[in-house]
């Protein structure tokens, strides 16, 4: 049994199923990254994961318990981290209150947890008193992750991490995203970058229309002609 | 010499004490548009009328409170009367919310039709304070009214001009200053604060990280309550209490908030400033100021006076134009929502 595991997911925003029974699940330590083609419910998977939209059927575990009733605020409480895709700062809160407020739901002490992000992104730590909207987009990346592990969450979910950031950045990011597993979290992956992250990933997961339609190593999945064909464009 | 420190002296008592206080009241107003514009997302039509219901109870407090022989010396018994009348003001805004605007909310209604909302609650409003308290104008302060009055300043100083400056004047700045201050802080340096900054700028993203909006709510109304109550009794205090006068004042409190960037505190009083000092220097006879500092040969003839009085909102009017052509931000605005 995964740590954290959604099974059989299936749903939508109220019209047609976006979702068709799909399964995602990922250990702690590792990297799943979700990955297909346009449409084919890559993010939705995420949000349903999260608890954002309504499941017809399927179930969500964490370590175990079932949170599949939970509301999204309560599954952020359970253990969940999670980094929207856009619009995941304060844009005019410092960067140090950005963190704080990542921490709101905690009562006990917090920085110790702030020294820890601190380490991994040490240009959060020399730009604390900056407001988040002037930071670039790689910076505002790293803060929007550091905001979510301020929670201390058992898996992290991140919706394309490196939209819009340059390839060096996104080199960057993963392998920050690469130690933030090694301390012992399970990480969860939605990349539109799909050749870049299946390198870091654990397990690939293919989605088409709401569907697995294939599940391997990150390796498998980019040695695999078929795969790198159809969804990842033949390039890399 | 004495003709320039007498031309001070005008100008110091006829413009910049008065600019000041007037600047002090529209601050407060103006914040109060400037925080439910940035944490609850619309234009609030009615705040005037806030104001105005806030004092008239306020004054209703206040003669109870003179009936029953309580007094605070040489201060206004009003200021008594205030405290006693934010937790109902609270009240009054939460219970306002949750009547209509919690409603729209929950549907996710757009800005417009909140503003739509609101013109109805001043509407409403207006006939409220109608019935409590009627249209008639009230003067409400008692105690010491003047700290440097005509006579005495000048007996002190032997100049020609006098300097007038009223307890209502120096109530005004000081406890605008105050209640400015207090409100940074509270901004700043509190969880609370914080949480109200982090919903205003980035509501969904606030809502995942475990901000309680219906807590943020609440608290906006209760600050919006003691600024509106602050904002209401000083200027009464100041100018009289005139339901009619209180209406107009929406119109430089917007042009205020809009001049410093809606959703900017900072904003806020920086525009209050700029509109109180323009609305009065526009309008303001500078014949004798001039008199005192230009030459006699320079000396000019008429009232050198820009605008009548009457005029006085034509300026607000003006500078909300301005800026919505030339910078629809505002000063201290980020991007125009």
């Amino acid at each position: 049994m995964s740590f954290l595991r959604a099974e059989d997911m299936t749903g939508g925003y109220g019209g047609p199923p976006i979702l068709n029974g799909c399964t995602i699940a990922v250990d702690r330590g590792k990297i799943a990254v979700i990955v297909g083609p346009n449409g084919a419910g890559k993010s939705t998977a995420m949000k349903a994961i999260l608890g954002m939209l309504r499941l017809t059927s399927g179930r969500v575990t964490l370590d175990g318990r079932d949170i599949t009733a939970l509301a999204p605020q309560a599954r952020i409480k359970a253990g969940l981290g999670f980094v929207p895709q856009t619009d995941n700062v304060f844009p005019g809160l410092t960067v140090f209150e950005n963190l704080q407020m990542g921490a709101l739901l905690r009562t006990d002490p917090i920085d110790a947890t702030l020294e820890e992000i601190f380490a991994l992104f040490p240009i959060l730590a020399d730009k604390r008193h900056q407001p988040a909207g002037q930071l670039s987009g790689g910076q505002r990346q790293q803060l929007a992750v550091g905001r979510a592990l301020m929670t201390k969450p058992l898996a992290l979910l991140l919706d394309e991490p490196t939209a819009g950031v340059s390839p060096n950045v996104m080199d960057e990011l993963f392998d920050k995203i690469t130690r933030i597993a090694a301390q012992g979290l399970a990480v969860l992956m939605v990349e539109q970058n799909a050749a870049g992250a299946l390198e870091i990933a654990d397990t690939g997961f293919v989605l088409v229309q709401g569907a697995n339609r294939f599940t391997g190593t990150g390796r498998e999945l980019l040695a695999d002609p078929d795969t790198r064909r159809s969804f990842l464009g033949g390039r890399t | 010499m004495t003709d320039l420190l007498n031309g001070l002296v005008h100008l110091a008592s006829m413009l910049i004490i008065p600019g000041l206080a007037y600047g002090s009241q529209l601050a407060l107003g103006a914040l109060g548009v400037t925080l439910i514009f940035g944490v609850l997302r619309f234009s609030n039509f009615a705040h005037a009328e806030g104001l105005s219901l806030a004092t008239a109870i306020t004054i209703l407090f206040t003669i109870w409170l003179q009936g029953r022989g309580v007094s605070l010396g040489v201060l206004p018994t009003a200021l008594l009367g205030a405290v006693l009348t934010v937790p109902l003001m609270a009240l009054v805004f939460i219970g306002t919310d949750r009547a209509l605007y919690r409603h729209f909310r929950r549907i996710d209604a757009r800005p417009e039709v909140f503003m739509i909302v609101s013109a109805g609650v001043m509407l409403m409003t207006n006939g409220v304070i109608r019935l409590v308290i009627g249209p008639d104008g009230r003067d409400f302060e008692d105690g010491e009214r003047f700290i440097v009055t005509a006579r005495g300043f000048r007996d002190w100083s032997g100049l020609a001009e006098p300097l007038v400056l009223k307890t209502s004047q120096m109530l005004t700045i000081g406890l605008a200053v105050v209640a400015t201050v207090a409100l940074f802080l509270f901004l700043n340096r509190t969880q609370a604060g914080r949480s109200m900054r982090a919903y205003a700028d980035n509501r969904n993203l606030a809502l995942l990280s475990g901000v309680d909006p219906d807590r943020i709510v609440r608290l906006t109304w209760i600050i919006v309550a003691v600024l509106s109550v602050l904002a209401g009794v000083l200027f009464g205090l100041d100018k009289g209490y005139r339901p009619f006068v209180y209406q107009q004042l929406l119109l430089p409190m917007f042009a205020a908030a809009v001049v410093g960037g809606l959703g900017s505190p900072l904003g806020a009083i920086v525009g209050s400033m700029i509109v109180a000092f323009s609305e009065l220097a526009l309008t303001f006879a500078w014949k004798k100021a001039l008199a005192y500092v230009l030459p006699a040969t320079l000396a000019p003839e008429g009232m050198v006076q820009a605008l009548s009085t009457e005029y006085k909102f034509a300026v607000s009017f003006l500078i909300l134009v301005i800026v919505l052509l030339v910078r629809p931000a505002g000063l201290f605005g980020k991007v125009a929502r």
